[in-house]
């Protein structure tokens, strides 16, 4: 049996508590979705663009719901200590499925600015809401349907006309709960003209003893001339699976960045399609995975070309260790209203060991002539060369691989443009690769202390 | 003076099956320069990679004493420690590793070794100055990637660089004279003259003798076939130069 139908069923009983906790915008539109997911089945493994990872299996537990809007006991504090050194950000979490601003963070936000609950954005602007909830996420994704049935809440951020936000704004999402349970994410951003935002995003696990689902879908509308760079540093537990959706539609002369570094997880699955529908558009797509022990970490790209003269260019870089398994689908898609593209793909991957997996699949769709487009895919071994003329300097083995891996990431890490994060994201990558899992409270991240030395 | 530094023994090694030397015997004193001549394929950077514990290649028979320590059973990096160097023929480009964190993990693993504290970021850097002057190398390199889009001459500066900074006491040049110019070749082979003491010691690999005319060696050793066949002073360099090898490959084919 498809693991939907125990939502389908979990929706067909609880309707009126999952409305009550939600907003007409979002309720409005539960019944197309419910019809939706009815008649479109969650992936199984091994089926077109799913080649290595269950999406059907991530859905499989009964993991609680907490469609009742109990608080539950989130170590709010500790989240905070996510705030990265030497960036100022607009700061925000989303404890399991809930929406927590900093304190006084409405105040500390630009005129015009909305960075809030989405249930509350719902309320408070139904008309602005409406007019783009749920139109980038296509309702016959059965996950997009299935996250569009039940959720109940998310994060809504708006960026004015004419607005360069002057601070980053930051999410951390965590984990914790008295037992399993499963989070409805949702994220809609929506990007006037000629607006520009930089957005922080950090998934992390507070606690580690019990699992958890992430179904996340973030809707992201990028009007002419806007300008996102959006970030998403994920270190979650083992136990912990992260389904993501990400769709975004790009207007004329629109800019979108994402960088997506998974240093640590369970069972991740992350997906963007990108509607490049405006003209002299430029998208950046770059992924990081570093994967061991028994994590498996798959990114998918459509990158649709649907307007002329536009950019594109996709980098992700993988490195599997002990038993873990990447996968990587990136789709460029050129449509024939599409001449004058430019796009580009790059998949490369390390396997550190013998039991290591990576599935790498990329694929061009070109339907006109003119064209530049381009893709490459390597997967291979550290360099021994390499390996061995460090060791002859006295650089000892593990700590030569480390240099390596942290160089061979250091293109990716290069296209983060937000001040402070870059040094960060090094600095995260360089502990991971050193195995220091010292732990900043249940965190990974370690972000405290910055300032030490990691060179022995 | 004559303080044994290096001494091989009835080395035989090879790769993947191939036997390439076959009983190396070699005695390096402190304090000396030997150069080891050849013609193609008789083994000469494979002895060179074998000293320095390339893991691609195995040693099948023979001791190796460095200083009464038992060379072929340490860790490449343990030899580098113990004072082993080794100038690669073809210095590895190394992407994304910068010069200085590739030279500062190198001598704090060093210190490490030693159970000395690391550097701190002044004393090191102003070492990095100092030992730069040696070989004229231009301080931009530094920010570099590891021998990544330098020219031939600076890959082989960069090799003598390290080379000072490490302070070895027994240096194995592999053709260091491969792909450099005149100049390069004058700065280089001026680099190894002024990091020479009478405590170290230096094996020049070359094929040709335009090399020696600047580094001046003691001794000269022919390696042909897996074996040093032929040992001289300074003169069998310049012999070597006018006859070739041929006779030395009919003399040892012909008792063979």
């Amino acid at each position: 049996m498809n693991s939907k139908q125990q939502y389908i069923d979990l929706f067909r009983d609880n309707r009126t508590v999952i409305e009550a906790g939600s907003a007409p915008v979002l309720n409005s539109l539960r019944d197309e979705a419910a019809e939706s997911l009815r008649c479109h089945d969650l992936p199984l493994k091994g089926t077109e663009g799913y080649e290595r990872t269950d999406v059907n299996g991530m859905f499989a537990p009964d993991y609680g719901l907490n469609i009742m809007r109990l608080n539950l006991p989130a170590d709010i504090a500790e989240a905070w200590k996510c705030d990265v050194p030497n960036i100022s950000t607009l700061f925000a979490v989303v404890a399991n499925d809930s929406f927590i601003p900093s304190s006084g963070l409405e105040t500390r936000l630009p005129e015009g600015v909305i960075f809030t609950s989405l249930r509350q954005a719902a309320l408070s602007w139904p008309d602005l809401v409406g007019k783009y909830y749920g139109t980038v996420a296509p309702v016959d994704n059965a996950a997009v349907a299935l996250n569009t049935m039940l959720v109940q809440d998310g994060v809504f951020i708006y960026i004015p006309r004419g607005h360069r936000l002057p601070r980053p704004l930051q999410l951390v999402n965590i984990f914790s709960a008295p037992a399993s349970m499963m989070a409805l994410r949702r994220v809609l951003i929506v990007m006037e003209e000629d607006s520009e935002a930089q957005i922080l995003v950090c998934d992390h696990t507070q606690d580690t003893a019990n699992s958890y689902l992430s179904s996340e879908v973030v809707e992201i509308h990028l009007s002419p001339k806007a300008r996102l760079d959006y970030y998403c540093i994920e270190e979650s537990s083992e136990a912990t699976t992260r389904h993501s959706q990400m769709f975004v539609n790009q207007g004329d002369e629109s800019s979108f960045l994402t960088n997506i570094s998974t240093l640590t997880c369970g069972n991740t699955r992350n997906s963007f399609t990108i509607n490049v529908n405006g003209q002299r558009c430029e998208t950046r797509l770059a992924g990081m995975a570093i994967a061991t022990g028994r994590m498996h970490i798959d990114n998918s790209v459509q990158l649709r070309h649907l307007a002329p003269k536009c950019y594109s260019n996709q980098l992700f870089k993988y490195v599997a260790d002990d038993n873990a398994t990447g996968a990587f689908q990136g789709l460029i898609y050129v449509s024939p209203e599409a001449p004058f593209t430019d796009a580009y793909q790059t998949c490369r991957s390390v396997l550190a060991s013998p039991d290591a997996r990576m599935h790498a699949k990329p694929q061009l769709e070109i339907y006109n002539d003119e064209v530049k487009c381009s893709h490459g895919s390597t997967t291979g071994q550290l360099d021994a060369k390499a390996l061995f003329y460090m060791r002859t300097r006295g650089i000892p083995e593990n700590q030569a691989r480390t240099m390596l891996m942290q160089a061979f990431m250091a293109d990716v890490i290069d296209t983060v443009k937000m001040e402070g994060l870059h040094d960060r994201l090094r600095h995260l990558v360089e502990k991971r690769f050193a195995g220091d899992n010292s732990l900043c409270g249940e965190c990974r991240a370690n972000c405290r202390d910055a300032s030490s030395n990691t060179n022995e | 003076m004559n303080e044994q530094l290096l001494k091989v023994e009835n080395l035989h090694a090879g790769i993947e099956g191939k036997e390439i030397l076959k009983g190396i015997n070699l005695t390096v004193n402190r304090g000396e320069v030997h150069a080891i001549m050849g013609p193609n394929g008789s083994g000469k950077s494979t002895l060179s990679e074998v000293l320095a514990g390339n893991p691609a290649f195995h040693v099948t028979e023979g001791n190796v004493d460095f200083h009464g320590v038992p060379l072929l059973d340490l860790l490449p990096e343990d030899r580098s420690h113990e004072g082993l160097f080794l100038s690669f023929q073809y210095p590895v480009e190394i992407p994304g590793v910068s010069m200085v964190n590739f030279m500062r993990a190198a001598v704090n693993a060093k210190r490490k070794y030693f159970n000395e504290q690391p550097l701190s970021a002044t004393e090191f850097l102003k070492m990095m100055r100092q030992k730069r002057a040696i070989v004229e190398l231009d301080n931009k390199l530094a920010s570099r990637s590891v021998n990544e889009g330098f020219s031939g001459g600076e890959k082989k500066r960069n090799e003598i660089f390290q080379m000072a900074v490490l302070e070895p006491q027994l240096s194995i040049l592999d053709e260091t004279d491969s792909g450099l110019d005149i100049d390069a070749l004058r700065i280089v082979a001026g680099g190894v003259n002024k990091l020479k003491t009478e405590r170290n010691a230096t094996i020049v690999i070359t094929h040709y003798q335009r090399l020696l005319d600047y580094i001046k060696p003691d001794f000269v050793h022919v390696l042909y076939k897996g074996r040093i066949v032929r040992t001289g002073g300074p003169e069998l360099a310049l012999e070597l130069e006018e006859r070739g090898y041929d006779w030395i490959k009919e003399e040892v084919d012909s008792k063979s």
